[in-house]
């Protein structure tokens, strides 16, 4: 099974990006306006709407990976297993890739819709928020040495427990994929399934990369002491 | 409640993927010194860390005895004294400041006669003793660092180091009060590359080497213990 | 619990002792910090529309900036001598040690915002006394934080060779929602608005202060709450 896991996901990841793919360009409607006599027009995102897609389904796993990072790194403090610290290290890696992407496709999304790369709206303000602790959390794992776990899962820790605090400041948005009348809530009928589709496509996508990189970290360790072993036996110079 | 006995068993250390300390199984007894010896990053440091429960061992036990009795948590802590290379103290309080910090900490008797007597035992100069710590010298900041640790009746004294920067004199009069803290019952652990100043007071020797023990004797203890010549051979025997 | 409050005020009361004597971070700290309000005078215009706008930022910038300092210094003082391990080892409960230094802490952040605010006050002719108790009671939840957050994080990295650097690192994105909640507290109680004559005359927003002193307040709490629980994993190595 835990050979399978990341083969499976990646699978799984790679039909539902190309079925999203065809849905979303092929299927999907564009993005139409309604003008105040209720008649269509083409709204200043209509095609760029696309990305929505791939937005979305991204920052939903940047967001995901600072409690899984938050949680495993209480784990880790209280059990001192560093099975734990593996998988918040791993998670975050992978969600420092991720907000990166959520932090470009929002400002491809901006340019359009507000006419500026980037205009603190709340919701791509939080994105780049815990893009931030994110980016510490590397930072801290790189350089502070020996207690290099210790701190970074404090890190992890203090980051999920700022999260609501995060939400609160940014207050209430303009954002297309917030609230009853944002664009999650009203998305026309060819939308739905493919915006759906591709929140679990890039799931999958996620969770094969975070399990790969858990695996990566493993054997580096496992090398690292048989490495060891083998200087202590005498068997390496 | 007095410690008599630490055991210490099969006990593993790793910083991130980097392992101090590979199964580690040792005794200590009250009344007897033992000397940790090693090269720097041998381990000492951090199975005197563990020892301290400053640090926390990833793999096996230790226990801390008294009697029959296992002790635990703030109990443990309250028994143990450290002395190190670094004085412990602060160097904007004056003695009888830094004493009395630690007197109330430990909730042991800091008023100023107890201090006095105790500065006495030390043989810190009378005339420092308002003075601020900052401007003592090496020597009386040893003593200062000693009465600190006798404060609180130490039955587990970790010693790091603790010749660092003195002089000869100084450290052979600090190897002697060791002694004597031993003599009153106490488990001394000393972890020094100063092996004249432990020679005829260390009972027991143990020597890592990349986090592991590869050496440890006991001598039946007829009140010498290890000579110089013995402890430097044992070193360049089995710390290479 | 009362041996816990005891013990934390002797260390609190150490700390405070040893400041008084040797005033080397509270000297510092303020001149450093008045040394960035007069940097702010030659940075920004001094023109009145702006000033009110920017002062807030001004002055929980300095906040930020001295602030961190301050921690940095004072828990090096606990490395000199090795301090720091001597507190661990008492026979009193770890989160004793980390509640004096928070509170020593928070006095010095405390001491070094009432230093910088008036001379903000002065250089920018800011009506930053008008509302005086509830700006200090702002100032206060504040510098209380960064104290709490700083304290912790100080403590882990104690031992690690770039704390200097890490420090900021891995404070300031976790206390952006802190900055942000006190930077709009401030700019809510310097709120002015035009009279009749068209003169701009204070009138303060005191609903939307009192919301981001409500929002400092539980930010406080929680991490005061979260650091007495994770405070002795973290520092134990």
């Amino acid at each position: 099974m835990k050979r399978l896991a990341v083969p499976l996901t990646a699978a799984l990841a790679a039909i539902g990006m190309t079925v999203s793919l065809w849905l979303i360009f092929v299927n999907a409607p564009l993005q139409w306006g309604k003008n105040s006599n209720d008649t269509l027009n083409m709204s200043s995102l209509f095609f760029n709407q696309k990305i929505f897609y791939f937005h979305v389904a991204h920052a939903f796993m940047l967001f995901a990976s600072v409690f899984v990072a938050g949680t495993c790194s209480i784990a880790f403090l209280k059990t001192r297993n560093a099975r734990w610290d593996d998988i918040a290290c791993a998670a975050v890696n992978v969600a420092v890739l991720f907000g990166a992407v959520v932090l470009v496709t929002g400002s491809i999304w901006a340019k359009p819709a507000w006419g500026t790369w980037w205009n603190w709206e709340p919701r791509l303000t939080m994105s780049l928020l815990l893009w931030l602790i994110l980016v510490g959390y590397t930072l801290v794992r790189q350089f502070a040495g020996a207690s290099a776990d210790r701190v970074a899962a404090g890190m992890a820790i203090f980051g999920m427990v700022g999260v609501p605090f995060i939400y609160k400041m940014v207050g209430s948005d303009s954002h297309p994929a917030s609230g009853a009348n944002g664009v999650v809530a009203t998305l026309g009928p060819g939308m739905k399934g493919a915006f759906w589709l591709s929140v679990v496509s890039f799931m999958c996508w996620f969770i094969a990369l975070v399990v790969f990189r858990v695996q990566s970290i493993r054997a580096a360790r496992e090398l690292r002491e048989l490495r060891e072993a083998a200087l202590d036996a005498g068997v390496l110079e | 409640m007095p410690l008599d006995r630490v055991v210490i068993e099969k006990v593993g250390k790793r910083y991130g993927s980097e392992r101090a300390l590979h199964g580690v199984s040792l005794e200590l007894r009250g009344g007897s010194m033992c000397a940790l010896l090693g090269h720097n990053g041998a381990g000492k440091t951090t199975l005197l860390g563990i020892l301290s429960t400053l640090v926390r061992a990833s793999d096996g036990k230790i226990t801390y005895r008294a009697g029959d009795q296992a002790v635990e948590g703030d109990d443990v802590r309250r028994e143990i004294g450290l002395l190190a290379h670094a004085s412990l103290c602060y160097g904007e309080l004056t003695a009888f400041e830094n004493l009395a910090l630690v007197g109330k900490l430990y909730e042991v008797a800091s008023d100023r006669p107890a201090l006095t007597a105790l500065l006495d035992r030390v043989g810190l100069d009378v005339r420092a003793r308002d003075r601020v710590a900052r401007t003592y010298s090496r020597g009386m900041l040893q003593r200062l660092a000693l009465a600190r640790a006798m404060l609180t009746r130490p039955s587990l004294v970790l010693l790091d180091e603790p010749f660092t920067g003195l002089d000869r004199g100084g450290a052979l009069q600090l190897g002697e009060q060791l002694g004597e803290l031993r003599a009153t019952g106490a488990i001394v652990v000393v972890v020094t590359h100063d092996l004249e100043a432990i020679a005829g007071r260390t009972d027991h020797v143990a020597i890592l080497q990349r986090g592991r023990l590869v050496f440890e004797e006991r001598r039946p203890d007829d009140g010498g213990g290890y000579d110089y010549d013995a402890l430097k051979d044992l070193y360049h025997r089995h710390a290479n | 619990m009362a041996s816990i409050v005891t013990q934390a005020g002797r260390i609190a009361w150490k700390d405070l002792r040893i400041e008084l004597r040797s005033r080397e971070i509270i000297y510092t700290m303020a001149f450093f910090g008045a040394l960035l309000v007069v940097i702010y005078s030659f940075a920004f215009p001094a023109k009145a529309d702006l000033v009110r706008a920017a002062v807030p930022g001004m002055l929980w910038v300095t906040m930020a900036f001295s602030g961190t300092i301050g921690i940095g210094r004072a828990f090096d003082r606990e490395r000199e001598n090795d301090t720091m391990r001597a507190l661990l080892l008492a026979p009193i409960p770890r989160l004793a040690v980390f509640f004096g230094k928070a509170i020593s802490i928070t006095a010095l952040v405390l001491a070094v915002s009432l230093v910088c605010a008036p001379l903000i006050a002065l250089f920018f002719n800011a009506p930053l006394f008008e509302e005086a108790p509830m700006l200090l009671l702002v100032i206060v939840l504040g510098s209380a934080g960064i104290a709490v957050i700083g304290s912790v994080f100080a403590a882990t990295l104690l031992k690690v060779r770039s704390r200097d650097v890490l420090l900021p690192v891995i404070l300031y994105p976790l206390l952006v929602p802190l900055f942000v909640a006190g930077t709009n507290a401030t700019a809510a109680l310097l709120t002015a608005s035009p009279n009749i004559d068209g003169v701009l005359v204070s009138d303060p927003n005191f609903p939307a202060a009192w919301y981001w002193i409500q929002f400092l307040g539980f930010y406080d709490l929680a991490f005061l709450v979260l650091s007495f629980w994770i405070f002795e994993s973290l520092v134990i190595e």
